[in-house]
């Protein structure tokens, strides 16, 4: 596809053209910090955010959903989301959570719900341009993503404000289209991107883990009685907050409510986290994660093991935010498996 | 990539199939038997062991045991048994005949009985409601009842109200081509048999361990004793498999409940032969 520069100018004015005509998600100031949010007027855009409150996965899975409309005489019908949308400015540690999401969601049973919205999504990434106080993607590969496929536009912002604009899709050039004026990146534009990848990479490392992120499920295959879970969880609140910001979380529960006609009504997914009470828990009281630490192990086997084994990723993408999250301190995957491998030595 | 029409081709995983109450009746203080009809007359097909998501409409849905055996029923037709346990069970409860819930499935793996069973010895142990989805297995082995070799069906209960298809405990009783054997933790006036939990039963019987396929289902307690008392046997881990119980939200790998470390219960399971999980650590 192509690559175009585009001065700060162009890029707002391109970003002012394409808010009437799409309906955009984009990174937007909330308070003294960032969420994504429909984006109205192209002035509201922020790409110079940190980090989201709630990762972008939210437009592929939202924390409600409904599923499923019924009435009381046993008619069920699915509801199936079908409306073109624009995630724009999505950091590249959040496509990666979302790209893992697009294959669990795809394989095996395929969730029709899900893959609807993640068809009918355009997805921008924009290389970040501040890191956040805890984000270590860079230690876990997802700092910049060129080598990755599935979105459909790149930005990067060069020094000077200009943004360098890759398409590709067919998708992606239905937005930048729009950028047709503008020049086509040169040699010297592209070394200027390639440096600010490395920076980037360098810069967002504010936790660093002390192996490659591939170490990590043989780490966790000598890890599961480390006193470590226990240490830890100790301190645990079982609020759930480590699960509810992170990008790569996709447990849910199912429910169903009615109407004020009493007649009919919907069953709705939302969200769930494996760190609460009575995640596992079945008829008779029986809860099969009953301890802190049984949970508290769960969530980091969840994102160094078992989603390991499922897709051939780490679901820890290095976005920070649990660590940002949790209240008491220990929420830190990096501090997590350095000090098990510490230990192992 | 699929278009708007293509989507709404692609099967919903979460849509259930009308179905309708055709009998229901109480069989203890808290469990009811309930056989469902399904509307469209589209048949499920089913093994012994498998489950299904049953909704009432409005109060969401719960996985259960089918407890019928695809060699007595046609496949529209499925026979449970629901304890009262909360929201939807109770919802459950409140139906009467002609009224409509939803199913999807069937989930889950299966018993055996066309494969590890075939030509062996069986010994079932039901621990409580644990007959439920044995009952299908049980069924389906004695409708092909030349096909097994010896089969042992043992059954516990808290207290003698709590068995259940007491008619069909009758007649395993009295059959000749099978042994039958069952316990109460706790008796009454009445009781006459035997008193004391599931595994004073298991140290009663004669098997051969080389030939006996073993299967354990019953409230997540049991297990850890009826297992000791199957190694006591010289009963091989690959002969044993069990139902084992979790938190189950959507049945379909997605929702995260029902995982038994990195095992999905509702695709692995519940039926698992034992020596696939004797090393989970999560699993008994
Ligand atoms: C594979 C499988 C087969 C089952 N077969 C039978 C059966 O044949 N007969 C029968 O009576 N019961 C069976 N159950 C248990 C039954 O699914 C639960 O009792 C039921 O889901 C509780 O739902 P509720 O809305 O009535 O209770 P709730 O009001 O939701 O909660 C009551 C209690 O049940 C727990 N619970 C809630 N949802 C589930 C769930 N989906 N799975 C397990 N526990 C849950 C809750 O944590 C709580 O402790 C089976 C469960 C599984 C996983
Ligand atoms: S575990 Fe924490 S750092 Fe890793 S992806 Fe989830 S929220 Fe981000
Ligand atoms: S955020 Fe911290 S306290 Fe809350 S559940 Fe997670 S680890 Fe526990
Ligand atoms: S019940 Fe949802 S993943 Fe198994």
């Amino acid at each position: 596809m192509n690559i175009k520069r585009v001065t700060e100018k162009e890029f707002a004015a391109w970003v002012d053209a394409l808010t009437p005509k799409h309906t955009l998600y984009a990174p937007q100031a909330k308070e003294d910090r960032f969420a994504f949010d429909r984006l109205t007027a192209g002035e509201d855009l922020r790409l110079d955010y940190d980090v989201s409150i709630l990762p972008p996965k939210k437009y592929f899975l939202p924390q409600k959903e409904v599923l499923i409309k019924f009435d009381r005489k046993g008619n069920f019908e699915s509801v199936i989301a079908h409306e073109p949308f624009v995630l724009f400015g999505v950091h590249p540690y959040d496509f990666v959570a979302m790209d893992q999401l697009n294959t669990i969601f795809e394989q095996d049973n395929y969730d029709v719900h899900y893959m609807a919205r993640k068809e009918a999504a355009t997805v921008v990434v924009s290389d970040v341009q501040v890191a956040s106080a805890d984000v270590f993607a860079g230690c876990m590969g997802n700092a910049t993503v060129e080598d990755r496929d599935g979105y459909d536009v790149l930005l990067t912002r060069l020094d000077d404000g200009s943004y360098v604009v890759e398409t590709r899709s067919e998708k992606g050039e239905v937005l930048t289209g729009l950028l047709s004026s503008a020049v086509d990146a040169d040699e010297v534009t592209l070394q200027q991107r390639e440096q600010v990848w490395n920076r980037t990479r360098e810069q967002l490392q504010k936790h660093k883990l002390e192996m490659t992120p591939e170490q990590i499920p043989a780490l966790l295959d000598k890890s599961y009685d480390h006193p470590l879970w226990a240490e830890k969880a100790e301190l645990c609140h079982s609020c759930g907050s480590c699960n509810l910001v992170c990008p790569t979380c996709y447990c849910f529960t199912v429910e169903d409510e009615l109407n004020w006609d009493m007649e009919t009504g919907q069953r709705y997914r939302q969200w769930d986290g494996c760190m609460l009470t009575g995640f596992a828990t079945v008829t008779g009281n029986h809860n099969f994660r009953d301890k802190k630490e049984a949970r508290y192990r769960h969530r980091y086997y969840r994102k160094g093991k078992y989603v390991w084994d499922m897709i051939g990723e780490i679901a820890c993408v290095g976005c920070g935010r649990c660590i940002s999250a949790c209240t008491t301190n220990i929420a830190n995957p990096v501090e997590v498996f350095n000090q098990l491998s510490e230990e192992q030595q | 990539m699929m278009s708007a029409t293509e989507l709404s081709q692609v099967r919903d995983i979460y849509l259930p199939q009308k179905a309708t109450v055709t009998e229901i009746y109480s069989m203890t203080e808290t469990e009811k038997f309930f056989r469902f009809h399904l509307e469209e007359g589209e048949a499920f097909d089913y093994m012994p062991g498998q489950f299904m998501e049953v909704s009432v409409p409005g109060f969401g849905e719960a996985p259960i045991s089918i407890s019928s055996s695809p060699t007595r029923v046609d496949k529209t037709t499925f026979e449970m048994v629901i304890r009262k346990a909360g929201n939807v069970t109770t919802a459950l409860h409140a139906l009467v005949p002609g009224e409509p819930v939803g199913l999807r499935g069937p989930y889950g793996t299966h018993f055996p009985v066309e494969d590890a069973m075939k030509g062996k010895d069986v010994v079932f142990v039901c621990g409580g409601i644990g007959l439920v989805p044995v009952r299908s297995a049980i069924h389906y082995v004695l409708d092909n009842r030349d096909q097994y070799g010896e089969v042992t069906i043992l059954s516990g209960t808290r207290s003698p109200e709590d068995r259940l298809f007491t008619e069909e405990l009758y007649e395993w009783k009295t059959r000749s081509d099978i042994t039958f054997l069952e316990t109460v933790d706790k008796a009454d006036a009445r009781w006459g048999g035997t008193v004391g939990v599931i595994t004073t039963l298991l140290k009663r019987i004669q098997i051969n361990p080389a030939n006996t396929v073993v299967i354990v289902c019953g409230p997540p307690i049991m297990y850890k004793f009826v297992l000791l008392e199957l190694r006591k046997l010289n009963v091989d881990n690959s002969q044993i498999y069990v139902s084992l119980e979790r938190h189950m939200r959507c049945a379909v790998g997605k929702c995260g409940h029902c995982q038994i470390n990195g095992l999905y219960a509702c695709q692995k399971g519940a039926v698992f032969n034992y020596a696939d999980i004797v090393d989970v650590k999560e699993a008994i």
